[in-house]
């Protein structure tokens, strides 16, 4: 029961990292219909940039939280002149290109962002100071953090936000009429790259928070890291059913907690036949199995047969 | 016109989407060599019948029987194989392939080469794909568009796409051709070349279902009419009667009976 | 005379044929005379790299199916060859045998993973081909306990070389009195089955399999309603390609010595894919092309990225691998800008660009 429950909290930690990332992608296909392959190198640098204003700031006796907040404050712009960047070169003047071209130009971004940060931040891994409460709690034999219940409650606030943004405000709502239809929404009076730009810059703005997360939930950070990581927040996007806040959210949330079981009890399913290690697995057939069995994703209901 | 055989039955095909009942059991029958128009005001369920008639829909009720046995409707490809084929009311060509090619995609289901054939070029395969090419050309020569066959689909004109489309359905060899408003968006001398088309692919022997809004056009040409509405059929008989039909002119014209013109407009 | 008359005669054709064949013949020699060995190895890799673009191009350029996880097939065909021919087992199965036996498995494979995916389109299918792929490489990684099938990440090596009857390629040849180093042996091998592969999939793109692959790409209901059995037809893509793929991955292992899981991420499946999309989807010649150039270019900018920072700052001043791929990165974007529909795409392509659409 303890180990059940601990997966739980480490699923659910987990989760709200994936989910805030997953977020990025599922807003940007909502309103272009493409993949952004490059979100997960976003997450990173904003990790990155981060972590190395809280290690400037780690011994100037600030309190820890200030520090994260200020590190935030650094990473967060940083991420949207990116995220704005990004779809400014690689996506916009390919808006009416034959399907896949954007794709590669998202991986040649990609590219580009991990060869930047590694040349400015080098090879190794990057340990993230302990500013942050890291004191542990025990519940019914299970262990959570601080920082862990920090980290689930600042992905909700989010979340909500976002939700609020998209549907009580008039920019939301333009930004739901660009989603649905953009032609119609530009006859609106709607100014459509200006608002696929703010797409862009939202989504990187929360990018940044998931790179100051995940970097302070695992102590490290590095160059490489943006690629598993987005590539696990896309699914837990398509698994929600992309396109779909709600299914991001969820797709998150499920992700992390099929991963962290899959991990914990995967060794007595199989009788020992199979370890931990194939946690990423756990994501992945689940993901086939979802779209297998219902292609629109778990929340999706957009994806109607044509005739 | 009834003497002939009967070459479609269907009978109390139903089709719902979540809770509107888009066919409410559809029932007709379809005989051999005849013009078979099917009209409606628009939503009445006509391209429904059309999409379940093929396959392309699973129909939650009925039954289809063709040319004397049970049309098996689960898969677009065996109802294409029995004989049936059909074009589409927002015309879907493989734009990016040629006029030509169109056409020799329509001779898949009736020939037989495989990846070995298409590798190896044997004597069979190479026979076949030369009997492929001059069908082809023979069905654009006979829609009238032998000179576009070079042109990629997406570049024709509207009404040549249209008639590019009856080719490829004709190089299936279907004993039922179904055309979903062939005449839409043509002039009035794009609509006079196309009856005639119809008319010679009657002549040839093919029975055709026709969907059609132009109702001087199925008046015209169809042997009998079927109206739908509210995915009912309302009336089934030969143009003239049709025509006069109290319950036909309503239901195109609303309750708030205006004086019937022949001409029922529609968008 | 205009260049296109010359290029229908005849004659023009077949001295064109003559030189090219010339060339690809001596080429093995001049590269290892003029560049060295190293550069010849990556010439061997683009033989490898174009069949695997091709096979790709069945699924991704003819059938419009979004496939990330095309270098499944490349390991399981690389797994077949080293588990049945290396110390590992003990196994020492004779070439001819494998090779087939890596085409079919591969190709049954790719029948197997594609049957699921049938259903999805376009971004949906990508990821979950995605997610196979990965999913075949962490077993790879991991199926060394409790019974160790792949050796796991430390890969399987000793893996016997190219070998027919008495001769292997591992140690250089006399042909006709003429000394074949190792290197250049394979090179002919895998131009050969390169060759091979091109041959196949022009006959194959010509024909009525081929016409129903596009038809299913341009419009899946039409193609339908013409007769076509679309299950059958996507499936006979999948694995059409995946053969290749199963052919490539036996060459890599008996050229390379060495499988392990490190060769067969999601990143090797993206840079096929861009092979294909670069080239020109859809375009033999062109598939070809991207082939050669993405092989070539990132290994050009790994051996300009140190004397170029020498002589613009006199030391080493970047990682010169990342700033390799730093380039590849921007070339990657500046082509797909410049040229959206790729490099060489086929000429319907090119008449729809220039022409402007609807």
């Amino acid at each position: 029961m303890d180990i059940f429950l601990q997966q739980i909290i480490n699923g659910l930690v987990l989760g709200s990292i994936y989910a805030l990332v997953a977020l990025g992608y599922t807003m940007v296909y909502g309103i272009l219909g493409l993949i952004n392959f490059a979100h997960g190198e976003v997450v990173m640098i904003g990790a990155l940039t981060a972590l190395t204003v809280v290690k400037l700031l780690a011994g100037s006796g600030l309190p820890g939280p200030v520090i994260a907040l200020i590190g935030l404050m650094a990473a967060a712009p940083v991420c949207m002149a990116i995220g704005y960047g990004i779809e400014k070169i690689a996506y916009r003047p390919l808006r009416k290109a034959p399907r896949l071209a954007p794709l590669i130009t998202a991986i040649g971004v990609s590219i580009v962002l991990q060869n930047l940060a590694m040349m400015v931040w080098g090879r190794s891994y990057h340990s993230f100071p302990a500013v942050l409460p890291a004191e542990a709690h025990e519940v019914l034999g299970a262990t959570f953090t601080d920082l862990q219940v920090i980290i689930v409650l600042v992905a909700a606030g989010m979340m909500a936000g976002l939700l609020l943004l998209i549907n009580r405000t008039r920019l939301g709502r333009a930004m739901r009429a660009t989603a649905e239809n953009p032609a119609i929404a530009q006859l609106m009076g709607v100014n459509v790259n200006h608002i696929i730009s703010l797409t862009f810059v939202i989504g990187s703005a929360l990018a940044a928070v998931a790179g100051l997360m995940v970097s302070a939930n695992y102590s490290i950070a590095h160059y490489y890291m943006g690629f598993i990581l987005g590539l696990k927040a896309f699914t837990a996007a398509v698994l929600g059913g992309i396109g779909n806040l709600a299914g991001a959210m969820i797709g998150g949330i499920l992700l992390g907690l099929i991963e962290s079981l899959g991990a914990g009890y995967i060794g007595d399913i199989t009788g020992g036949f199979l370890g931990s290690h194939y946690q990423d697995v756990f994501a992945f057939f689940v993901l086939i199995l979802v779209l297998v069995f219902r292609p629109s994703g778990l929340v999706g209901e957009k994806v109607a047969e044509r005739a | 016109m009834s003497e002939r055989p009967i070459l479609l039955e269907a009978s109390d095909v139903a089709k719902h989407f979540g809770g509107v009942k888009a066919l409410r059991g559809v029932s007709l029958t379809i005989r051999e060599g005849e013009i078979y128009g099917l009209i409606g005001p628009n939503g009445a369920g006509k391209t429904t019948f059309f999409n379940c008639l093929t396959g392309l829909y699973v129909p939650n009720g009925g039954r289809i029987v063709f040319a004397g046995a049970e049309l098996d409707t689960s898969a677009p490809h065996k109802v294409a194989a029995r004989g049936i084929a059909r074009t589409f009311q927002n015309i879907r060509l493989f734009a990016h392939m040629t006029a030509l090619e169109n056409v020799m995609v329509g001779r898949h289901q009736r020939t037989r080469a495989g990846v070995f054939g298409a590798i190896f070029r044997t004597p069979g395969t190479r026979a076949e794909e030369a009997a492929i090419q001059r069908r082809a050309e023979e069905l654009l020569h006979y829609v009238g568009i032998a000179d576009r066959a070079h042109d990629l689909a997406k570049h024709l004109s509207y009404g040549d796409q249209r008639r590019l489309e009856i080719a490829r359905a004709l190089a299936t060899e279907p004993r039922l051709l179904a055309l979903d408003e062939p005449a839409a968006g043509m002039n009035a001398s794009e609509t006079g070349e196309l009856r005639t088309l119809i008319e010679g692919i009657r002549k040839d022997g093919i029975t055709v279902l026709l969907i059609e809004h132009d109702v001087k056009l199925v008046m015209g040409l169809c042997d009998r009419v079927a109206v739908l509405d509210y995915g009912e059929k309302i009336c089934e008989d030969v143009p003239a009667v049709v025509q006069k039909d109290p319950r036909v002119i309503t239901a195109y014209l609303g309750a708030e009976a205006q004086p019937a013109g022949s001409e029922v407009a529609h968008g | 005379m205009s260049w296109n008359d010359l290029k229908h005669d005849r004659r023009v054709l077949w001295a064109g044929y003559a030189a090219i064949g010339i060339v690809l013949a001596v080429l093995p020699f001049l590269v290892g005379a003029g560049l060295g060995n190293a550069w010849l190895r990556i010439l061997n890799f683009a033989m490898l790299y174009i069949m695997l673009a091709l096979g790709l191009n069945i699924v991704v350029g003819f059938a419009g199916l979004l496939d990330l996880g095309y270098i499944a097939f490349y390991a399981v065909g690389a797994y077949l060859y080293a588990l049945l021919a290396s110390p590992h087992f003990g196994l020492h199965w004779p070439v001819w045998a494998i090779l087939p036996l890596g085409a079919v498995v591969a190709g049954g494979a790719g029948a197997l993973l594609g049957a699921p995916t049938l259903r999805l389109r376009g971004d949906y299918l990508a990821i979950v081909t995605l997610g196979f792929g990965e999913i075949i490489r962490i077993f790879m990684n991991n199926l060394n306990a409790p019974v160790n099938i792949t050796n796991g990440p430390q890969g399987i090596s000793s893996i016997d070389p190219f070998h027919v009857g008495g001769v292997t390629l591992a140690k250089p040849l006399s042909v006709l009195g003429v000394t074949v180093p190792s290197l250049h042996a394979y090179y002919y091998l895998f131009l050969l089955l390169a060759l091979v592969i091109i041959f196949v999939t022009i006959r194959l793109e010509d024909s009525r399999i081929g016409r129903a692959w596009v038809a299913i790409r341009e419009d899946e209901i039409a193609a339908k309603a013409c007769g076509i059995n679309v299950r059958n037809i996507k499936l006979l893509a999948f694995s059409m390609g995946a053969t290749f793929g199963g052919v490539a991955g036996g060459l890599f292992a008996s050229f390379q010595g060495f499988v392990s899981p490190e060769s067969f991420g999601l990143m090797e499946s993206i840079m096929v894919l861009c092979m294909v999309v670069l080239g020109g989807m859809g375009h033999i010649p062109g598939v070809i092309l991207g082939g050669i150039l993405l092989t070539i270019l990132p290994e050009a900018f790994r051996h300009a990225a140190v004397p170029l920072q020498k002589y613009a700052f006199g030391k080493v001043v970047v990682d010169p691998e990342s700033l390799r791929m730093l380039l590849f990165g921007l070339a990657l974007i500046a082509v797909m800008l410049y040229r959206p529909a790729g490099l060489w795409p086929s000429a319907t392509r090119k008449r729809e660009l220039q022409g402007g659409s609807k």
